[in-house]
């Protein structure tokens, strides 16, 4: 299966970005072949709707999984309707995420929010 | 003569302007532009409250008809569309009611629908009509109930007067864009200074003609009376500020129909607007 992660820049080095819809990059990891690939994510600069375009972007890439730090509500609307599973990130490495996800360390990502609706979150 | 009330944030007074001289007023319309949070029917009391709902236009999609091309999705400027398990969903608060994507559709596989997205009541309080936008909370915009409250301003019932929301943005826009005259309401401080500029800059962009009344004047300097004078404002009037008319305002009251001298501070400063608004018109005409 694949899984899907967004992150801060196109390297496995680099961290777990904080905001899904917004996040620059996703990391669609394929968990039998170990092959990474980061495709740049065209919501970030939307005026509105960010989520529901990244969101789509990534049920489009045939990801069963989303690993993130958050998610809002309209993304997990999307996300959802795809029936892939969501789950939160333990930190921001990407690797470590991975790792935890094969043991099947990390949890589903209960909380998903409002929305930060272009006013930042941080 | 339409006559919009504003200032560059809340709490300033154009609820207490705007309520006072539609009470000063022989004849007049109170229209609350503010939909997110009108208070004008709170001192006015309207009575023979008729309510009418405010609709928007959403897309619904038939899946019978989409093929999934999707072109909509694609078009949406505001995200508001995805396309997942065959499905296409449609995310009712993004939705901005462009109707792009009913036009776009090769399949004519979407239609549109109602959406209630607030109300508008009207009533009567005394010689005053009042007119309240209302928008129902979690919706995105309020422009559609502005532009409907705006459209049907009743003929031939004297002064109208346009509460509009505070700030600058699209939705005081919108509230202006008709207006025969503007007044700004400003407070005697530097913070009211930096609000009176923005509404300053907006009444000037859009070439409307504009006086200020400075509101809870104390003794000593006031910073947007000077403003005023650097920038050839007209000054129109000052209101105190006064116990008395705090009290009243607290109360729910207007004071122009419970104080003799309220009374006569808002008869005055709805003569000068009044002239004000004539002068602006044989300009323009």
């Amino acid at each position: 299966m694949k899984i899907a992660i967004p992150t801060e820049d196109k390297s496995m080095e680099k961290g777990v970005c904080m905001s899904f819809g917004r996040a620059p990059y996703f990391l669609i990891y394929d968990m039998e072949t170990g092959e990474s690939m980061f495709a740049e994510n065209s919501a970030a600069n939307s005026r509105g709707g960010a989520g529901i375009k990244a969101a789509q972007a990534v049920v489009d890439t045939g990801a069963e999984a989303l690993l993130t730090p958050r998610c809002g509500e309209n993304a997990a609307g999307v996300i959802q309707a795809a029936n892939l599973k969501i789950y939160k990130t333990m930190n921001d490495s990407i690797q470590d995420n991975i790792d935890a996800f094969k043991s099947g360390k990390l949890s589903l990502l209960d909380e998903i929010h409002a929305g930060f609706h272009g006013k930042g979150g941080e | 003569m339409k006559t919009a009330v504003l200032s560059g944030k809340g709490g300033t007074g154009k609820t207490l302007v705007s309520v006072n001289l539609a009470a000063a007023s022989e004849e007049a319309v109170y229209i609350d532009c503010d939909v997110e949070e009108p208070n004008g029917y709170l001192f006015f009391k309207p009575e023979k409250v008729v309510a009418e709902n405010v609709t928007v236009k959403i897309p619904l999609a038939d899946e019978g008809l989409c093929d999934g091309c999707r072109k909509c999705t694609d078009f949406c400027k505001f995200n508001a569309l995805a396309y997942i398990n065959e499905k296409l969903l449609v995310f009712n608060e993004v939705c901005h009611s462009c109707g792009g994507c009913v036009l776009i559709c090769p399949q004519k596989a979407l239609t549109e629908r109602d959406k209630t997205i607030g109300e508008i009541q009207k009533g009567v309080s005394e010689q005053v009509q009042v007119i309240t936008g209302i928008l129902n909370t979690g919706e995105a915009s309020g422009i559609p109930i502005i532009k409907n409250l705006l459209q049907r301003i009743p003929s031939g019932h004297g002064d109208i007067f346009i509460d509009c929301p505070p700030g600058s943005a699209c939705i005081v826009m919108e509230s202006i864009k008709d207006a025969d005259y503007c007044v700004l309401v400003a407070e005697p401080t530097l913070f009211g200074v930096h609000n009176l500029s923005l509404v300053h800059d907006l009444v000037k962009l859009f070439g409307k003609p504009h006086g200020v009344v400075l509101n809870k004047c104390l003794e000593g300097d006031n910073p947007s009376e000077k403003y005023c004078e650097e920038n050839n404002i007209k000054i129109l009037g000052k209101i105190p500020y006064d116990n008395e008319l705090g009290t009243l305002n607290s109360n729910g009251l207007i004071a122009a129909r419970e104080s003799e001298k309220y009374r006569g501070i808002f008869a005055a400063l709805l003569q000068v607007v009044t002239g004000e608004v004539r002068n602006a018109t044989i300009i323009d005409s």
